[in-house]
């Protein structure tokens, strides 16, 4: 288990995060929602480890992660960060055997080449391997880099008991409906296997439809956690973001976010069905 | 009928050559360069007496063998054929080193004001050296220019870290950044003592800012020798990690990557590598940015391939490039500098324009 536990983050006399805690648990998916500059992603980059704390620490299973070597560490959680980019012309394969190289779990290139390839095929790209990962369209090249994430936590060793983590900063960034969705089920499966998965999003409802648990910031705190149900409360968010937000809900329990603009011209009710 | 999802499937898929096969097509390139390297010269040795002359330099004499061609072998073309492979697989391994870890493909080792620090360090050494520098020069007699300009070099690269390391940390964009002032003013203070030289110093400074192997001698070999054995061991334990980087530093971290000990390690085994690259043989440029672009060109961007075998490439390339320095105006000598850029630069052209931008934008 990954936990942040009282974590701020400054850079100067600003607080990009203060004292937010936050655990992620095997077999759940959470996600982290808030308006620009709440902190989502300076969170999920200090719990991966690329951000030193402030103060607070972040604890896997119980030890400082600053104590814990690095390659240790990327044996039990890998991370898609916003938009990566290569500046040279990798196929797709090779990208994704990058996740088959953390030093000391190193495979052969043979068998990396074959965990890729397993991974590429769990996202649905089995026939991608020998292409060029720059000519590829944003959501193919979104897939490859969380096939890369699931390659990585597939062939790095853990000790029994030990649970892998993946960590996606806005993997729907900039996607159509479709791979939208495409990514978020990707992501959900890899959490209903067991894996704790912490993603940044900043679409209210596919965070509702797909989290177990959604963390709600604000200027660097966390401003509440729970069940979907329960953070997509009309008053709630509306005040965080600072704009009129309506919550629909349906006759089954779940709800709808809509900006207040569209809410007023499909007029009240669009959830009565 | 073809789809248009088929067409572009096929434009866009890359084909590897297997790494095994391109080191030892590299390996074979370069040892047929060598045996030609030690073959050719103003005073040529036939391909059929090599064998010979060789076996005479190894201290076996058969009948016949003369002894022209035996010095000539041993006291100058194998010294410099070496010194040759030395400098183009220490400045092309380097310069494929700064590209991994800048992410860039115009990264040059030139660019962080290593072989500027070195330059500024040989033209004090040329310049000072009758004057304010002579102790020093006359206690390092012959070895004075090549030790200074080492020195340089590593003086230039630890500031360097001194100025981008923020709270334990190697800042890259930091590093370029101040790479290139340094390398600016270092470039300065060597072109006031050119301004400040007389014409015979500044002839001397200006053939060896040009780079030349003519001064290749065993004692030189030898000086480069822990160099060669330090920079085989340390690379090849740089290069995955190197792969990582590709991806961006982050990123690199998160597959688990000790990103500090591998930029720190980076940057000082490719200043070393450049240092005595340019104490030995002066200022070549080039190498360092083209050899590893026509690796990628062959293997992919892969550095466990890209960087062994810009050492290869590297090596061949500049004793190549040395034997058409020493036969072009025979029985003068051209500055190797000037032959690598005459014939490179044309080529180097020609694979971007032929290949696009070699893949990357």
């Amino acid at each position: 288990m990954l936990e942040a536990r009282n974590v701020s983050v400054r850079r100067g006399s600003k607080a990009l995060i203060a004292q937010a805690s936050l655990a992620i648990v095997p077999g759940r998916l959470t996600a982290i929602i808030g308006p620009n500059g709440a902190g989502k992603s300076t969170l999920l980059r200090t719990i991966a480890g690329e951000l030193k704390p402030s103060e607070g620490n972040v604890f896997l299973d119980g030890t400082d992660i600053a104590r814990i070597p690095v390659a240790r560490l990327a044996a039990r959680r890998s991370v898609v960060s916003q938009a990566s980019t290569l500046t040279f012309p990798f196929t797709v394969l090779e990208v994704v055997m990058l996740g088959a190289t953390v030093p000391g779990f190193a495979l052969r290139d043979a068998d990396a080449a074959a965990a890729a390839q397993d991974a590429l095929t769990s996202v649905g790209l089995h026939s991608f391997a020998p292409r060029l990962i720059n000519e590829l369209s944003g959501g193919e090249r979104q897939r490859v880099h969380i096939a890369r994430a699931i390659c990585q936590m597939n062939t790095a060793r853990r000790h029994p008991g030990e649970r892998a983590a993946i960590l996606l900063d806005e993997p729907t960034a900039s996607l159509d409906l479709k791979h939208q969705d495409d990514v978020l089920s990707l992501v959900k499966a890899q959490s209903q296997n067991g894996r704790a998965v912490l993603l940044v999003i900043h679409d209210l409802n596919l965070a509702a439809a797909f989290a177990d648990e959604i963390v709600l910031m604000a200027e660097g705190r966390i401003v509440a956690q729970g069940d979907p149900n329960d953070i997509l409360n009309e008053e709630l968010l509306s005040h965080t973001f600072g704009c009129r937000l309506r919550v629909e809900a349906f006759s089954d329990g779940r709800r709808l976010v809509l900006p207040n603009a569209i809410s007023r011209k499909m007029g009240r009710g669009v959830a009565a069905e | 009928m073809t789809t248009l999802d088929e067409t572009r499937f096929a434009a866009q898929s890359a084909v590897r050559p297997k790494r095994g096969n391109v080191f030892i097509a590299l390996s074979l390139l370069l040892a047929v360069i060598a045996v030609f390297s030690l073959a050719i010269g103003p005073t040529g040795i036939s391909l059929q007496a090599l064998p010979r002359a060789i076996a005479a330099a190894l201290g076996y004499a058969p009948e016949g063998t003369a002894e022209r061609d035996r010095l000539v072998l041993i006291d100058l073309r194998m010294p410099r054929t070496l010194l040759a492979a030395f400098v183009g697989a220490a400045l092309a391994t380097a310069g494929a080193m700064m590209q991994g870890l800048f992410r860039n493909p115009l990264a040059d080792p030139g660019l962080i004001g290593v072989s500027a620090g070195a330059a500024l360090a040989a033209v004090a050494t040329i310049v000072l050296g009758n004057t304010v520098g002579a102790p020093i020069v006359s206690l390092l007699g012959i070895y004075a220019l090549p030790v200074a300009a080492f020195f340089g070099g590593l003086i230039t690269t630890i500031g360097l870290v001194a100025i981008a390391a923020r709270r334990g940390q190697l800042a890259i964009g930091t590093l370029l950044l101040a790479g290139i002032a340094v390398g600016a003013f270092a470039s300065s203070i060597s072109g006031f003592l050119a301004y400040a030289s007389d014409d015979r110093e500044l002839r001397d400074l200006t053939l060896w800012s040009m780079g030349s192997l003519s001064g290749a001698s065993w004692q030189k070999v030898l000086a480069v020798l822990p160099f060669a054995i330090a920079l085989t061991f340390l690379v090849p334990r740089l290069t995955r990690a190197l792969n990582g980087f590709l991806l961006g530093e982050a990123e690199a971290l998160h597959l688990g990557i000790d990103t500090e000990r591998t930029k720190r390690l980076t940057v000082v085994t490719t200043a070393t590598a450049v240092g005595a690259a340019v104490a030995v043989a002066g200022v070549i440029g080039f190498v360092g940015l083209v050899v590893p672009h026509v690796m990628r060109l062959i293997s992919g961007p892969d550095n466990r391939v890209v960087i062994p075998g810009s050492a290869l490439l590297g090596a061949a390339l500049v004793i190549f490039a040395d034997i058409v320095a020493r036969m072009a105006v025979r029985p003068a000598e051209l500055p190797i500098g000037i032959v690598l850029a005459l014939v490179g630069a044309p080529v180097f052209l020609h694979l971007v324009l032929k290949r696009g931008v070699g893949g990357w934008e």
